[in-house]
């Protein structure tokens, strides 16, 4: 552990954390409340790329609906706090376990499928998922719903921006930390197995299929996690969370971040927010009016990211160990 | 009884849009193994350049002979400036790189043609109805999209089936290696297939645009149903990819009319109304997950 932190890499995720804890006392000191709710979205968002990250990443299964899990965790709170049910202490147990129940159920099916097929069928699902939501009328429909914030009488206030922020990266760390001690434990070792040669340890015996879907369980259920953080953010629920682009773009910070790799998916979501927020600007010096249509630089730059970064932000660390 | 004729009717012209939407993916998956989310674009840019072309010439049928071969020039030059350094890549990098094209090309078409949307009106010509049995009309261009369909699908099946092409693409298929052995100009044989699918994609969004409209991202969702129908038909499959979609066509406007109607004897209008499109879109997609429970390759995919 501290040999790690001799390392460029310790080093920089060392500094990385320091700055991401002290974000609430800068972004206050400088005024910029703004900042604030950006970097409680980038810790949420890293949530649930460290939890895809352990099925795309060490299991090699990309799951294209991973967004799918945002919505389940986001609604699962939305509509109890919609029948009046705002303490935590119920909300969250029931919507993570939502989240695995759902996790379960299509995982089962999917894994049943290989290559190809299980990135349709995720995505499927996830827009089955998309669809209920849209057709819930009761509960805003496609216009989403605006709830109350989780209730944890006396122990946090939700509504308190840094708390919240805090709480979030305090599960961002039980998340990542959970994500390696995985990754390195045998469960891990045979997901991983598995993913380089699924055949061979299917011969040695593994049961491929249980260890895939209790992997898949697991990422559902931070997924979750992740979705009941994202309902708590804007107190506000709606299907737009869980649109397909969204599943989209939690594969792009997987990858851009360096798939396999414990902090990977951070670098990721730290860097796709930053772009979107540097590109703007940074195009707008070149021609006024130009920033808003970022996306025209930014979707290259992520063919780019596909044909010749392998390895990621997490490679440009130098070389992993461990 | 007509209700239900003109249901069925609709149905299938859904479902041959679909098809000309899901055979270009096909062929791009099955003979490439190439997964395109960017076809969607296609789609959408074929219809944005028909709008321009009817604009220019002030003629339907001119706009979209037009924007045929320009889908099929931005199709090649797509595959020659990206899609070929995929080839090679895993399954995620082409995810990762086509999904990037989506958000360039939805960003181009909001810098070229602005962020409104535009409509493409039905030709004068096509604007009345026709009657498909005695008393029962049908509007006219909807039944022109059947046959315009019908004939699309017949050529291409006998473009597959019968000439020297279709014939390298099934061999593509299924060995691509051994016809390059065997001295088939493998490169030329991906770009002019990608092009060809391409010229599917913009041929549909073209003609879908009169009944819809024209508007930035359109072709994203319908994506997602596409790549539906060729899980579900198997990938690689042309055949697969017609029956799939002819069984999503029917799925939707089943659920459009008849599932509201029927909701209504147990909730209240406004709600029936609302819930019943998204209950068919989930129905297309538990049939999609119970044939892949059944067969996890599709309806006509190869077992492995």
């Amino acid at each position: 552990m501290i040999g790690a932190l001799r390392t460029p890499r310790g080093l920089f995720t060392l500094a990385l954390l320091v700055l991401l804890a002290a974000l609430p006392l800068l972004t206050q000191a400088f005024d910029q409340r703004y900042v604030l709710s950006v970097g409680t979205r980038i810790v949420i968002w890293s949530i649930a790329a460290v939890s895809l990250n352990m099925i795309l990443g060490y299991g090699g299964l990309v799951s294209f609906g991973h967004a799918a899990f945002f919505g389940v965790g986001g609604y699962a709170v939305g509509i109890l706090s919609a029948n009046g049910i705002a303490s935590g202490w119920i909300q969250w147990p029931v919507a993570l376990l939502a989240s695995a129940t759902w996790a379960a159920i299509i995982g089962a099916l999917s894994l049943r499928t290989r290559g190809l097929y299980f990135i349709m069928i995720t995505l499927a699902f996830a827009q089955l998922v998309y669809y209920v939501g849209s057709g819930l009328d009761a509960y805003g429909g496609d216009d989403g719903l605006n709830i109350g914030r989780s209730r944890f009488n006396g122990l946090i206030n939700l509504a308190d921006k840094a708390s919240f922020y805090w709480l979030c990266l305090v599960l961002l760390l039980a998340t990542v930390w959970f994500s390696g001690r995985l990754a390195r434990s045998r469960f891990g070792f045979v997901l991983r197995g598995a993913r380089s040669n699924e055949q061979r340890m299917t011969a040695l015996g593994f049961p491929v299929f249980r260890y895939r879907l209790a992997a898949f369980v697991i990422a559902g259920t931070f997924g979750g996690l992740a979705g009941i953080l994202l309902a708590n953010e804007g107190a506000y629920v709606s299907p737009a969370m869980m649109a397909w682009m969204k599943s989209g773009d939690l594969i792009v910070i997987v990858v851009l971040g360096g798939t396999a790799t414990l902090f990977g998916p951070l670098y990721g979501a730290i860097t796709f927010f930053a772009l979107e927020g540097a590109l703007k600007p940074m195009l707008d010096l070149v021609h006024k009016g130009w920033g808003e249509h970022w996306q025209i630089v930014f979707g290259p730059l992520l063919v780019m990211v596909a044909l010749y970064a392998r390895g990621g932000i997490d490679s440009l660390l130098g070389r992993r160990h461990g | 009884m007509e209700y239900l004729l003109v249901q069925i009717l609709n149905g299938v012209q859904l479902g041959l849009l679909m098809f000309l939407l899901a055979a270009g993916l096909t062929l791009t998956l099955g003979i490439m193994d190439l997964v395109n989310l960017a076809h969607g674009s296609l789609y959408m840019m074929g219809a944005y350049l028909a709008w321009t072309f009817i604009g220019w010439t002030d003629s339907f049928v001119l706009g979209v002979l037009l924007a045929l071969p320009a889908t099929f020039a931005l199709g090649v030059v797509l595959e020659m400036v990206v899609m070929r350094r995929l080839y090679a890549r895993t399954h995620l990098d082409h995810v990762l790189a086509t999904f990037g094209l989506i958000l360039f090309f939805n960003e181009l078409v909001r810098v070229i043609w602005g962020p409104a949307g535009k409509s493409i009106a039905v030709p004068p010509f096509l604007a009345n109805t026709v009657e498909i049995l005695p008393g029962v009309p049908y509007p006219a261009y909807r039944f022109a999209l059947i046959v315009a369909g019908g004939v699309v699908a017949l050529l291409l099946a006998w473009l597959v089936a019968r000439t020297r092409m279709g014939m390298l693409i099934r061999a593509g298929a299924s060995n691509r290696r051994m016809i390059g052995a065997l001295g088939v100009n493998i490169e030329l044989l991906f770009s002019l297939v990608f092009g060809l699918g391409a010229v599917f994609a913009g041929l549909a969004g073209t003609i879908a645009a009169p009944i819809g409209s024209v508007k930035i991202g359109m072709g994203d969702d319908i994506l997602i149903l596409a790549l539906v129908i060729i899980v579900i038909g198997g990938i690689g499959s042309i055949k697969g990819a017609f029956v799939a979609a002819m069984l999503v066509g029917q799925i939707d406007i089943f659920g459009r009319t008849y599932l509201a109607d029927l909701l209504k004897l147990f909730m209240g209008p406004a709600s029936a109304s609302a819930a019943a499109p998204a209950i068919s879109q989930v129905l297309v997609y538990v049939l999609m997950a119970g044939v892949l429970v059944w067969r996890p390759t599709g309806l006509f995919g190869q077992r492995s």
